[in-house]
């Protein structure tokens, strides 16, 4: 069997606050193969960015380690590309200049970095917008823009905080089939967080479903649909129906804590 | 881009110049019918006079003494703006040339802020002019002194400003920073400070506003010539007209000041959100 990627385990992640303590992450444990395309799943508040943030290595665990290759994740690094949702570009550089960002940390010469910078300003459809700020494009074009830093820096796992959830419907099937022609032309290991039941099947190889607080996982389910997927099709229906089921569970766990904690206030 | 003489920026000068040109009107005919007295408000007709002779050279020209271009500056005027400018750009560089690195390190550093806020609480709400008797024992009259007048005035304003720019950075910048692999230089350099550059910018505008006060008061005390000094000289004639002159020439070097600036902000601002022009 192959070596797993990214090791999860007995995860713990407890956030302090004044007067309570939330258990944000109990006991995870998750195995994942290189190449999978794995996405969180669930509801606001079930930890799963918690987790990735955690693999990304920004918020390390309370207890439990999360190994990558072997290796403990204690910091950062360029490894574990990470896509956020609110794309978190720099602002006052110019598209290329944020492609370019991470090479030249690396310290490239400059005419890789500006042969690498170009091909993914073509892979990407960006490069009649390479001179542009952030600010001019759209929120689909910067989202173009932060998978192609992340891809510049030759990452082996990509790392998506709900990177599609603030996209109107017809940019975010784009960019999915966008990520996912990426994704097999390039064979990353995926860890993709959504709220999206729909885009998680869209997606996914196999998707972890959470749930709220503890952050638990409540099932771990691999998908044998063929892609591309249909989402019209009746497995793809079935599938969100039962999953669905799955989440709502949680969702209204989070609903009747809402509840209970205006009441308390 | 802006075009610069679209209509609609013709309609904008016109309706701006309505007002002026009214209260021009007033004072002109009040002054024609003999309400005013010339000594405590001349005409304005009076003042352009004024203004026109203080800018022009006082001497006809003579080959003898130099170069046409040297005598065609030569008037009073055009020395003096220029010997207010000198000082307010270079009280500026040195205050904002010190508040920069300092702002920096306050805002980056908890322990720096720590160390030194207190005291720049303490100091900040002293008025440079208040300095004025301290800075003539210290450097005697002349340049000196008004240049560390000027300094002080745009030092704070140009340190809060980079204190609050360094800490409003947005934690995600560095976040994503950090991912990509930056070290604490490049965190820094290259995404601090840049994030920063709005707010530092606002207060470089502030602190050249208050280097500007600052030169008008400080050449009334401490210098024999800039723009401050001769409308205190002209007072002490009884021309009121000068002194006229002497404010509508600080006024105009003022704006001028400040849209020089905020070309500059504009421009290294291009990447910013939110801009109006």
């Amino acid at each position: 069997m192959a070596q797993d990627h990214i090791q999860i385990d007995g995860v713990h992640k407890v956030f302090h606050g004044s007067e309570r303590h939330v258990v944000a992450l109990q006991d995870i444990h998750l195995d994942i193969a290189q190449g999978q395309f794995v996405c969180l799943l669930g509801p606001s508040g079930c930890g799963k960015s918690t987790l990735l943030n955690a693999i990304a290595g920004f918020s390390l665990p309370s207890s439990g380690q999360i190994r990558v290759n072997g290796r403990v994740v204690d910091a950062p690094g360029p490894e574990r590309g990470m896509v956020f949702q609110e794309y978190a570009l720099f602002p006052w550089m110019t598209v290329e200049k944020n492609i370019a960002f991470g090479l030249e940390i690396k310290g490239l010469p400059a005419a890789d970095i500006a042969s690498r910078v170009d091909a993914l300003l073509h892979k990407l459809g960006l490069a009649d917008f390479r001179r542009r700020f952030p600010k001019d494009l759209s929120g689909g074009m910067r989202q173009r823009v932060a998978i192609a830093r992340v891809l510049a820096l030759d990452s082996p796992i990509l790392l998506m905080d709900e990177p599609f959830g603030a996209l109107d419907a017809l940019t975010r099937r784009n960019l999915q089939d966008e990520l996912l022609r990426i994704w097999a032309e390039l064979g990353k290991t995926v860890v993709f967080v959504t709220h999206s039941i729909e885009e998680a099947i869209y997606l996914a190889d196999r998707i972890v479903v959470m749930t709220y607080r503890p952050g638990t996982i409540k099932r771990d389910l691999l998908l044998d649909l063929p892609r591309a997927r249909d989402p019209a099709s009746a497995d793809f229906n079935a599938l969100k129906r039962s999953l669905g089921l799955l989440v709502m569970e949680e969702q209204q766990r989070f609903h009747e804590q809402e509840l209970r904690a205006a009441a308390v206030d | 881009m802006r075009k610069p003489f679209s209509a609609q920026r013709w309609r904008q000068l016109g309706t701006g110049l309505v007002v002026p040109v009214l209260l021009l009107a007033v004072w002109q005919g009040a002054a024609s019918l003999g309400l005013t007295n010339e000594h405590v408000l001349p005409s304005p007709w009076a003042v352009l006079q004024r203004w026109v002779a203080y800018l022009l050279p006082a001497t006809p020209y003579s080959e003898a003494t130099g170069s046409w271009l040297a005598w065609a500056l030569s008037g009073e005027l055009l020395l003096d703006a220029s010997g207010s400018l000198y000082r307010v750009l270079l009280g500026f560089l040195i205050g904002a040339g010190l508040a920069l690195p300092l702002g920096l390190a306050m805002g980056a550093s908890q322990r720096v802020y720590a160390w030194l806020n207190p005291l720049a609480q303490v100091l900040r709400p002293i008025p440079p002019i208040a300095y004025i008797p301290l800075a003539i024992l210290w450097f005697g009259l002349g340049n000196p002194p008004a240049v560390f007048l000027i300094a002080i005035g745009a030092f704070f304003p140009v340190l809060i400003n980079t204190i609050a720019g360094v800490r409003q950075v947005d934690g995600i910048y560095l976040r994503a920073a950090r991912n990509l692999g930056a070290n604490q230089r490049t965190l820094f350099l290259r995404v601090m400070l840049p994030a920063a550059v709005p707010y530092i910018l606002s207060g470089v505008r502030i602190g050249i506003g208050t280097a500007f006060i600052v030169v008008i008061v400080s050449e009334m005390i401490a210098v024999n010539n800039g723009l401050g000094f001769r409308i205190l000289e002209a007072r002490e004639y009884f021309w009121s007209d000068k002194i006229i002159a002497g404010m509508i020439t600080i006024g105009m070097l003022g704006l001028a000041i400040d849209t020089g600036v905020n070309q500059l902000n504009n421009y290294l601002l291009r990447w910013h959100r939110g801009l109006e022009h």
